[in-house]
């Protein structure tokens, strides 16, 4: 018994390993917007859902094959995240924090209201199962592990992005002086278009691997909008690998907790653990250094 | 290491017209006109508050002049954005160094070659800043915010140098350093003047500054009241008495 007990927990662990891989590049493209631009996009989940309506429309209303939706849908959503920053934000980049935080919740009942006037509220399924396998008595699920190994790709595509180009150096450096940064002849504005424009890639990427695993229909950000926003918060807002860390210690509090009780006591725990942290630590697990 | 030779100081780089400039309803420059040639180290004292600063940001944009007209090798440029100076080969040491404190040295020296035209130098220009400051190179993978004020200023001149300007427009780089951190810092640029860059300076510490200059401009309360080579300066009765407490 006490042998089955055990692989079940491991299946648990391993589960909540693949989910925290997931939620990590969910967290990604909104921390990295909010780190260079200082302003929270409430509707990052929704551009995703607006990215899975693509996918499956393009799939399967179209006929498009997946490896053709998949990159388009990247690069809408791209141009989505693009467009919200120059239509959107840039109007209001000089607005009080909580002007700017309602216009982006605006964007997000605008983009709920659409996606129902365009495809109703049913939930759409792409038709697509990947299968999954068994490693001993555990079974993992196909979809998730592909989402795992994308996500984790992605995430080092934007590590050495962020690291190794100049455009990147130049993301890094906006926050930490903006007003200098055209002795460097770089154009503020264009710094924060391209980075608006790679969250939205994100966020375009994260709907590839979600529409795999789940139904769309209008009202899923809600579902995994506050998780991916309380992950941010809990890793320091804008501290990048604050959030990578949290998002895995996040899932292992969804996945083991649910394991030893029931599913929804999974998410319980998580949100006491995070209630817990921001009185413990107010700025976030890995506190982000504060300016010099 | 190989400064940009340029001819001898004959063909004026940098010429600024009845420049005019301030903040918002507040004037800080009035009718401002001096020129810097190639090759030259040209440096303008004055008192704190006397708009030095205020020039130095005219001169890279980064306000917008009221009135006047700057051009940098014959060609006017003071209706570019500022973002596009640095690409006419202005780079400019800003006050108080502005380096990115939570960058290494070498993001920091990374981000002065963000020009397209510079990146394909950067390994080279590295090299080049890394013979000048060898404490640089010891440094280059320590967050810039973390080091003594007198390696952040060589920080700050080394990345303006990665951009390769014809130009180098340094705002006070001895505010706020030790005396003897000081002397090294005006040694930099006397050995840059040397090696053929051409330099404008802001200043307060006057005495030092005119050591390594070639020519000056004294700038009180927005105005250009006296010029002349450094020598002449330092010798003019109102200077010393004003400023050198002789």
């Amino acid at each position: 018994m006490a042998s089955i007990f055990d692989i079940f927990f491991l299946e648990a662990v391993l589960n909540g390993l693949l989910l925290g891989g997931l939620l990590a590049l969910l967290s990604l493209g909104l921390n990295l917007i909010f780190g260079v631009i200082d302003v929270v996009w409430i509707c990052y989940a929704e551009l995703i859902m607006v990215g899975m309506y693509a996918i499956w429309w393009l799939h399967t209303q179209q006929g498009w094959p997946l490896w053709m939706a998949m990159p388009t849908c990247v690069l809408f959503v791209g141009a989505l995240g693009a467009a919200m920053h120059q239509f959107v934000i840039k109007p209001v980049l000089a607005a009080e924090p909580i002007n700017q935080l309602l216009v982006t919740g605006g964007v997000l009942f605008l983009l709920q209201a659409v996606t129902t006037m365009a495809f109703g509220v049913e939930f759409r399924n792409l038709g697509v199962r990947i299968p999954g396998f068994a490693v001993g008595e555990m079974s993992l699920s196909g979809a998730r592990m592909v989402a795992f190994v994308a996500a984790m790709l992605a995430i080092a595509g934007a590590y050495l992005f962020l690291n190794r180009t100049f455009m990147g150096t130049a993301i890094r450096a906006i926050s930490q002086d903006r007003a200098i940064m055209p002795l460097m002849g770089v154009n503020p504005s264009r710094v924060y278009l391209i980075t608006s424009a790679i969250g939205g890639g994100l966020a375009g990427l994260a709907a590839c691997l979600l529409v795999l695993q789940y139904d769309v229909h209008p009202a899923i950000g809600l579902s995994f909008g506050p998780i991916t926003f309380l992950i941010c918060v809990l890793g320091g807002l804008g501290n990048l690998i604050g959030g990578f860390v949290a998002a895995f210690v996040f899932a292992q509090f969804i996945s083991v907790g649910g394991f030893f009780l029931q599913l929804e006591w999974g998410y319980v725990l998580a949100f006491a653990f995070f209630m817990a942290t921001m009185f413990w630590k107010p700025e976030g697990l890995l506190s982000k250094r504060r300016k010099a | 290491m190989s400064g940009p030779h340029a001819n001898p100081a004959t063909d004026t780089l940098l010429r600024i017209d009845n420049l005019s400039a301030g903040y918002g309803a507040f004037q800080v420059l009035f009718d401002v006109s001096l020129e810097v040639k190639a090759g030259e180290s040209v440096a303008v004292i004055g008192p704190n508050g006397a708009g030095k600063t205020t020039l130095l940001r005219a001169i890279s944009k980064l306000i917008e002049p009221t009135a006047g007209q700057l051009h940098m090798a014959g060609q006017r440029y003071d209706g570019r954005p500022a973002h596009e100076v640095i690409s006419l080969g202005i780079a400019q040491v800003p006050e108080g160094r502005r380096l990115f404190p939570r960058l290494t040295v070498e993001d920091n020296l990374r981000m002065g070659a963000f020009l397209p035209a510079a990146r394909a130098h950067f390994a080279q220009r590295l090299e080049m800043v890394y013979a000048l400051f060898p404490r640089m190179k010891e440094r280059r993978a320590q967050l810039a915010g973390t080091m003594s004020g007198g390696e952040q200023q060589m920080c700050a001149i080394g990345r303006a140098l990665m951009s390769g300007p014809r130009l180098l427009l340094l705002d006070e780089p001895s505010a706020g350093l030790a005396p003897v951190v000081v002397q090294s810092i005006f040694e930099v640029v006397r050995k840059m003047s040397a090696e053929g860059y051409t330099v404008l300076i802001v200043e307060q510490n006057i005495q030092q500054v005119l050591k390594v200059v070639d020519r000056g401009y004294l700038l009180e309360t927005g105005r250009i009241h006296a010029s002349g080579a450094s020598a002449d300066l330092l010798a003019n009765d109102s200077v010393r008495r004003a400023y050198l407490g002789v």
